[in-house]
C-alpha cells in the first residue's frame, strides 16, 4: 500500500425517507474542517435507490463531491450490498480518511468494510483532528467506560476510518449557493448473490423515547432509592414537558428501561436543560450529558462529582426540593396563563 | 433432527463501573477492578443456551485472553454452555479489533473442524473496548453474513438453512432473513439472565476448558496477530477534561427552589409548550 496514493476526506451519507441523517450532516461539517486543513476535497458516498436528489444537500452542507450508487438493489441497507459498493469506491478513488456515523447502520458497515480492507477503524469517536503534514487522523474517544480519553492513530493503512458519535460534531449552516460534482458509479450485484433479505421494516409509532432529540431532560439516579422514588422523576418530567433520562445505576436496578439511559453505554444527549436528580455523576454518565446547554443538579452528597459538571447545584434532599419546585413551577405557569389571558 | 452447534464469542473485561483512577497520575488502577465476563457477552451466551433448549444442540464459547480468562469461561458454563475454548499466547497481546477478529476466526475454524458451526453469537460490544467491531469482523473473515443489533431471534431453520431475526434500529426494527451459518451481535435486551441452576454451577466449578496456543491453531499468519497485526495504535491517553463546576445554590429549600424557578422561567420558551397544555 502506498499511502501517498490516498487523498480526500469521505463521509458515508446515511439517509432515510429522502432525508440525510443528521449525523451525516454533522460529519460533513467536521469533514470540511479536516479537508480544508489538508487542502483536499470532501466527498460524500451516497448509496440507495432514487437518492440522486440528496446530493445537493451534501454540497450545501460542505461536500465537494458525491460518489453515487443509485440502484434498486440498494433500496434497503444491507451489510453485504452496501459494503460491496463502499469497497468498490474506496479501491477506485482511494480516500485518506473515511468517516461514518456511529449509528446501527454506520457501525455495522464500517466494521465489515474495515475487515475487508484490513485497515484501522476507531469506534465512537468524539474528537477529530488531522496532522497537516502527515495526514494522520487523530481520532479521540472515551475509553474504559469514559474513565480515560484515548487518541487512536492508524499510521500504515489507508483509508483511516472512524465512526463518530451523533450529536458531537457540528453541521455547517447550509449554503444554498454551494454546488459540487456527482460521480455516478455502477456495480452489478445480483439479488441471488446476497445472503440476507429485509422482510419488513417496523417503525415504532408508539411513544418512543428519543432522548437524543429532547430539549429538556429530567434524569434520575441511584439517590432516588427505588422504583417509587423514581416515579417523582416521571411526574417532574411530565410537568416540564421533558423526557425522562436515567443513570446506569437506575437502569441496572430495573427502575426504568435501558432506552432511557444517558452515558457511555447509553445515549449521548445535548438538551437545552438537563436535570440530574440523585445522580452522583460517574464519569460514564458525564460523558453522555456534559454538552447539555444548562445542567442543574440536585444531590444530597455535597462531594458528588455531578456538582463539578453542572451549571447550578443544589445540595439537598430531592424528595423535598423537587415537589416544592413542581409546586412553584405549576403556580408560575398558571400565573403566566392568566396574565396572558388578560392581554 | 437437525441439532445446532452455536458458538458464543466472549471476553473477560475489567469491570469499568468500579475501576478507580489514580488521582495523582491520572492513570487507571486496574487492580481496583475485578475481572468479569463482559456483561453483553453473558446475553450472547444466554441466547445461545435458549436456542439450544428450543432446537437441541451444543453451545460452545470461545475467548482470547490471558490464562485467568478461564474464569469467564466457567461463568458461561454456569449459564449453560457445554464447551469452552481459550486461546492464549503472548503473540496475541496488544491486538486491536482487526487482529482480534483474525485470532478468534482461527480458533473458530479449528472448532468448526471438531464440530461444524451453524451460528455464532457475540455480545453487542465489550465494556472495556466499547467498539462492537469484532463480531462483524469475524463474520467477514469467515465469509458469513454479519447481523448486528439483533434484539430478537424469530426462527432458526437448519433444515432449510436460514434464520429470521429482528435487527434494532434507532426508531424500530427490521425483520431480516439470512442464510445459515451467520453471525449475530445481540443487544442486551434480547433476554434476561436467570440465576444459574445448581448443576451448572457445580459443573462450572470442575470444568476445564480446552486451551490452545498459536501453534495449536495451525495455519496462522503471525504478522496478523497482536500488536503487529493491529493497524491502529493508541497514541495518547489522557484524563477527560475536568468540568469546572458550577454555582452552588445555597440557602433554605425555599430559597433554593425560588432561584431554580427563576432560572427556568428565564427559559420559559422551552417550557411553554407544556405550560399551554395545562
Amino acid at each position: 500500500m502506498n499511502i501517498e496514493d490516498y487523498h480526500g476526506i469521505w463521509v458515508f451519507i446515511e439517509h432515510r425517507d429522502d432525508k440525510i441523517a443528521p449525523v451525516s450532516l454533522e460529519l460533513l461539517g467536521a469533514g470540511r474542517k479536516l479537508a480544508d486543513k489538508r487542502g483536499v476535497q470532501l466527498a460524500g458516498i451516497l448509496i440507495g435507490e432514487n437518492v440522486r436528489g440528496l446530493a445537493q444537500s451534501v454540497f450545501q452542507y460542505g461536500g465537494d463531491l458525491v460518489y453515487l450508487y443509485d440502484d434498486p438493489i440498494f433500496r434497503q441497507y444491507r451489510t453485504e450490498s452496501y459494503m460491496k459498493a463502499v469497497i468498490d469506491c474506496v479501491e477506485k478513488y482511494k480516500p485518506e480518511v473515511f468517516l461514518y456515523g456511529a449509528t446501527s447502520t454506520g457501525k455495522d458497515l464500517a466494521s465489515a468494510v474495515a475487515t475487508d480492507l484490513a485497515t484501522g477503524l476507531t469506534a465512537d469517536t468524539t474528537m477529530l483532528d488531522v496532522d497537516v503534514d502527515t495526514g494522520l487522523l487523530e481520532a479521540s474517544r472515551p475509553a474504559f467506560g469514559g474513565n480515560i480519553m484515548a487518541t487512536i492513530l492508524c499510521k500504515k493503512h489507508r483509508p483511516q476510518m472512524a465512526t463518530v458519535r451523533p450529536k458531537v460534531m457540528k453541521a455547517l449552516p447550509p449554503d444554498a449557493g454551494r454546488s459540487g460534482l456527482i460521480i455516478e458509479e455502477t456495480l452489478s450485484i445480483k439479488e441471488e448473490d446476497l445472503r440476507t433479505k429485509v422482510l419488513e421494516i417496523v417503525r415504532e409509532t408508539t411513544k418512543k423515547v428519543r432522548l437524543d432529540e429532547a430539549d429538556i431532560i429530567v434524569a434520575g439516579g441511584k439517590g432516588l432509592g427505588g422504583k417509587n422514588g423514581f416515579e417523582m422523576i416521571h411526574q417532574f418530567a411530565d410537568l416540564l414537558g421533558a423526557t425522562v433520562g436515567a443513570s446506569r445505576d437506575a437502569v441496572e436496578a430495573g427502575w426504568i428501561d435501558h432506552a432511557h439511559q444517558v452515558g457511555q453505554t447509553g445515549v449521548t444527549v445535548t438538551p437545552k436543560i438537563y436535570f440530574a436528580v440523585g445522580i452522583s455523576g460517574a464519569i460514564q454518565h458525564l460523558v453522555g450529558m456534559q454538552n447539555s446547554g444548562l445542567i442543574i443538579a440536585i444531590n444530597k452528597d455535597p462531594d458528588a462529582a455531578i456538582f463539578q459538571a453542572c451549571h447550578y447545584g443544589i445540595v439537598g434532599d430531592a424528595f423535598e426540593i423537587v415537589p416544592m419546585l413542581m409546586d412553584a413551577f405549576e403556580k408560575a405557569i398558571h400565573g403566566e396563563v392568566q396574565y396572558g389571558g388578560k392581554i | 433432527m437437525y441439532l445446532l452447534h452455536i458458538v458464543a464469542c466472549i471476553k473477560q473485561v475489567p469491570d469499568t463501573k468500579v475501576i478507580k483512577m489514580n488521582p495523582k497520575t491520572n492513570t487507571m488502577d486496574r487492580s481496583s477492578a475485578p475481572a468479569i465476563l463482559n456483561p453483553y457477552d453473558a446475553h450472547a451466551v444466554e441466547e445461545a443456551v435458549r436456542l439450544k433448549k428450543r432446537y437441541g444442540g451444543t453451545v460452545s464459547v470461545v475467548t482470547m485472553g490471558p490464562p485467568p480468562a478461564v474464569k469467564a469461561i466457567k461463568k458461561c458454563i454456569e449459564i449453560g454452555a457445554d464447551e469452552g475454548y481459550l486461546i492464549t499466547d503472548r503473540a496475541f497481546a496488544g491486538a486491536d479489533t482487526l487482529a482480534t477478529s483474525y485470532s478468534l476466526t482461527k480458533a473458530l475454524e479449528k472448532i468448526a473442524k471438531i464440530k461444524p458451526i451453524d451460528l455464532i453469537i457475540c455480545g453487542k460490544m465489550t465494556i472495556d473496548g466499547d467498539t462492537g467491531q469484532v463480531g462483524p469482523g469475524i463474520a467477514r473473515r469467515l465469509d458469513i453474513p454479519p447481523l448486528t443489533s439483533v434484539n430478537k431471534i424469530v426462527e432458526i431453520n437448519k433444515a432449510q438453512g436460514y434464520a429470521v431475526i429482528h435487527r434494532k434500529l434507532e426508531d424500530g426494527h427490521e425483520v431480516i432473513q439470512s442464510s445459515l451459518p451467520c453471525l449475530f451481535s445481540v443487544e442486551k435486551e434480547i433476554n434476561d439472565i436467570p440465576y444459574s441452576p445448581l448443576p451448572n454451577v457445580l459443573k462450572a466449578a470442575r470444568y476445564k476448558p480446552v486451551i490452545w496456543s498459536v501453534d495449536d491453531l495451525g495455519d496462522v499468519d503471525r504478522t496478523l496477530l497482536g500488536l503487529k497485526g493491529s493497524p491502529t495504535i493508541v497514541a495518547k491517553v489522557w484524563p477527560p477534561e475536568k468540568p469546572k463546576g458550577g454555582e452552588r445554590i445555597e440557602g433554605t429549600a425555599t430559597e433554593q427552589v425560588d432561584r431554580i424557578l427563576s432560572i427556568l422561567l428565564e427559559r420559559k420558551e422551552l417550557l411553554g409548550a407544556r405550560g399551554r397544555q395545562q
